[in-house]
């Protein structure tokens, strides 16, 4: 793991900033940093029920939002959770859950309700091995559900995957104004290792935080009150032409969505290889990309930062650039379809990853580069 | 219309109208159906509490799942049997909205089960109107968590048999021993006293929500004779003679109390 990171070369986004600067540098877990980075990012009320490896955002969360007049609850189940967040964003409150995997695959049906009412909400994911029961390891096997679905319909998400305790605090606030801007679902998908890892962050003090921004949100059910009219929170339209005329909005705003796309890249000006990863596998990933460096070989690193939108068209021309790319998960193989469909045959792309827990060495992935380089 | 009929009618009171909580569209339930019924007596209640401007209705999945067009408060179709977990939440979000879900037998007893349960243990100030019709009307006739011993369902050709399937479940009975609920009754819908009774309750199973003291449930024994291959007033019947001795109407919990004249 770098001990220390080289600045990031981020992709400018439309997001203004992806949290307050205020706070001090201090060591922080993952996922206390989550649970900060929801607060400062203005979450009005948390819905969730336990998981591990994710139980110390909603235990500090149960501690810390009444004392700052916000809504804390634990749910019954995961499909409560999600029901709770529906409400809520249907009322207009900037509404969050945290689940690990199995929780996440409860929540798949009000997730497409969601997404088809046209709610923002936020869903924080640490990751852990399956399928099934799996174990509590860490795992990135949940990025096909995050980002093609998982619940039925066609509906979208955007996914955002940080790779370091100070993302962690800042990408639940993006992922509320990224919402909230495209009334759509936004996952924060991470996992087992980033929620538990240590890491010197600036996090802001309780004290410190902001209320909640005062949004106005016309479609709200929030109660009549002086309105002249009702507001419905649905996705129910019988007339299949109206189904339709839905569907092509949701595209419409799907489509629009796709300007945040994020990603961060280093040594890629003189690289003649890649390796394509995500999250904790790009933590890895970067180690070995300076392992090999130091042996003089010209090997880059490429991170996507939204899952969705994928960074297709910055992959696209990388390729035109390079000998070949690794895409490094830990999963059997699912982000790799995507580099794949933004590469298009025009240089070889090449998958190493494990499933299950076992979280490879840099040297491991330094090895699979050696390899492909030979 | 002649002059003189004019004035007849503007000399005319108005003693029967729609509640303004209902908009002017027309049901579209089955003869003889009370799903209407209880949408005019939820409709009159938030008339007669003033409580148009800070309601939210939550509508189920099941008959009922258009009735968002047929009230003016703002509303939210959840999906099917989680209505109580999206009304916990509006409701914590803004203690001042007055929040009802309205839930059929599948969605409250069947699918909802855990919701139902964990709203009324947690006592979420919410107010529950539930139509037990003891079938699945929306999906066609299949056997409800309620259907009677030996009712004929399309998922119970034969008869509901209690060793294959259980006994109907009695919502009122198992709610009963959770100290989150305030209001608790359970009336049937077949006379224009009986409707007065449900009215009764259901002023009480708000207030519980109003009065901050807990949730509020009123079960509604229900008609569905399209399902069931009745004529209308013959299901009417069955519920005066067979329904009730399975769901005895009456009060389960009352922590609300008479208002003092
Ligand atoms: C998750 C899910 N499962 C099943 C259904 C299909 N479904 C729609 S309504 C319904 C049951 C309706 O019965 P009830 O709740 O008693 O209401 P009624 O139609 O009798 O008023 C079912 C099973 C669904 N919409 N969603
Ligand atoms: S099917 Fe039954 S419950 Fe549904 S509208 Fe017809 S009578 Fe009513």
């Amino acid at each position: 793991m770098p001990e220390t990171m080289t600045p990031t070369k981020t992709k400018a986004s439309t997001v203004k900033s992806d949290a307050p600067p205020t706070g001090r540098k201090r060591l922080v877990k993952g996922n206390e940093a989550l649970a900060l980075g929801a607060l400062a990012g203005g979450c009005e009320c948390f819905f969730g029920y336990p998981i591990t490896p994710q139980n110390e955002i909603p235990e500090l969360l149960s501690g810390w939002m009444p004392k700052l007049g916000r809504v804390f609850l634990q749910a019954e189940s995961e499909v409560a959770s999600i029901n709770m967040l529906y409400g809520a964003s249907a009322c207009g409150h900037r509404a969050m859950t945290s689940s690990s995997s199995p929780g996440i695959s409860l929540m798949m049906e009000g997730l497409s309700y969601i997404a088809g009412a046209q709610l923002p909400c936020v869903l924080i994911n640490v990751m852990r091995g399956g399928p099934g029961l799996g174990n509590i390891a860490p795992s990135q096997s949940d990025y096909f559900q995050a980002c093609k679905g998982g619940g039925h319909g066609d509906y979208r998400c955007i996914v955002l995957a940080p790779w370091n305790a100070q993302e962690m605090f800042e990408f639940p606030g993006s992922a509320f104004e990224l919402a909230d801007r495209y009334r759509m679902p936004v996952f924060v998908l991470t996992d087992a290792v980033l929620g538990s890892m240590l890491e010197p962050a600036t996090v802001p003090d309780l004290e410190q935080l902001p209320p909640p921004p005062k949004m106005d949100k016309p479609w709200a059910t929030t109660g009549r009150g002086n309105r002249s009219h009702k507001n419905v929170a649905n996705s129910l339209y019988l007339v299949p032409e109206d189904l339709t005329e839905h569907n092509e909005r949701l595209q419409a705003g799907y489509r629009e969505a796709l300007r945040e796309v994020r990603y961060d890249t280093r040594y890629l000006e003189d690289a003649e290889y890649v390796v394509a990863a995500f999250g904790i596998s790009a933590r890895v990933g970067y180690s070995a990309v300076n392992m090999l460096r130091k042996q003089g070989l010209k090997v880059g690193l490429f991170r996507p930062i939204t899952l969705w939108p994928f960074p297709e068209k910055a992959l696209a021309e990388l390729a035109r650039k390079v000998k070949g790319i690794l895409t490094f998960e830990l999963n059997c193989g699912q982000m790799v379809e995507d580099v794949r469909l933004a590469v298009n045959g025009v240089c070889p792309v090449e998958f190493y990853g494990v499933a299950g827990g076992v979280l490879p060495a840099p040297e491991d992935v330094a090895n699979v580069v050696r390899k492909m380089m030979k | 219309m002649r002059d003189e009929d004019i004035a007849v009618v503007e000399e005319m009171e108005c003693v029967f109208s729609r509640p303004e909580a209902l908009t002017d569209k027309a049901f579209h339930y089955c003869p003889g159906c009370t799903h209407g019924i209880v949408h005019r007596l939820v409709a009159e209640m938030i008339d007669e509490f003033k409580l148009m401007d800070r309601t939210v209705g939550v509508c189920p999945v099941g008959c009922s799942v258009l009735m968002y067009d047929y009230f003016e408060c703002d509303m939210i179709e959840a999906s099917h049997g989680r209505a109580p977990a999206v009304a916990t939440a509006v409701k914590r979000t803004d203690p001042n909205r007055f929040v009802f879900t309205y839930q059929g037998d599948g969605d409250l007893a069947s699918i909802g089960m855990a919701e139902t349960v964990h709203a009324a243990a947690r006592g979420d100030r919410i107010t529950i109107f539930f139509i037990n019709n003891g079938i699945y009307g929306m999906t066609g006739g299949q056997m409800a968590p309620t259907t009677l011993i030996g009712q004929r369902a399309t998922t119970s050709p034969s008869g509901r048999d209690e060793r294959l399937t259980g006994a109907p479940i009695g919502i009122c009975e198992l709610l009963s021993s959770l100290k989150g609920v305030a209001y608790l009754a359970r009336v049937p819908l077949t006379s224009p006293k009986n409707l007065k009774d449900a009215r009764k309750h259901m002023r009480k199973a708000i207030r519980a929500q109003l009065e901050d003291k807990g949730l509020g449930l009123v079960e509604f024994l229900s008609t569905c004779p399209v399902q069931w291959k009745m004529e209308p007033i013959a299901a009417m019947k069955h519920i005066d003679e067979n329904v009730v001795k399975v769901f005895p109407p009456g009060v389960f919990v009352d922590c609300v109390g008479d208002l003092q004249k």
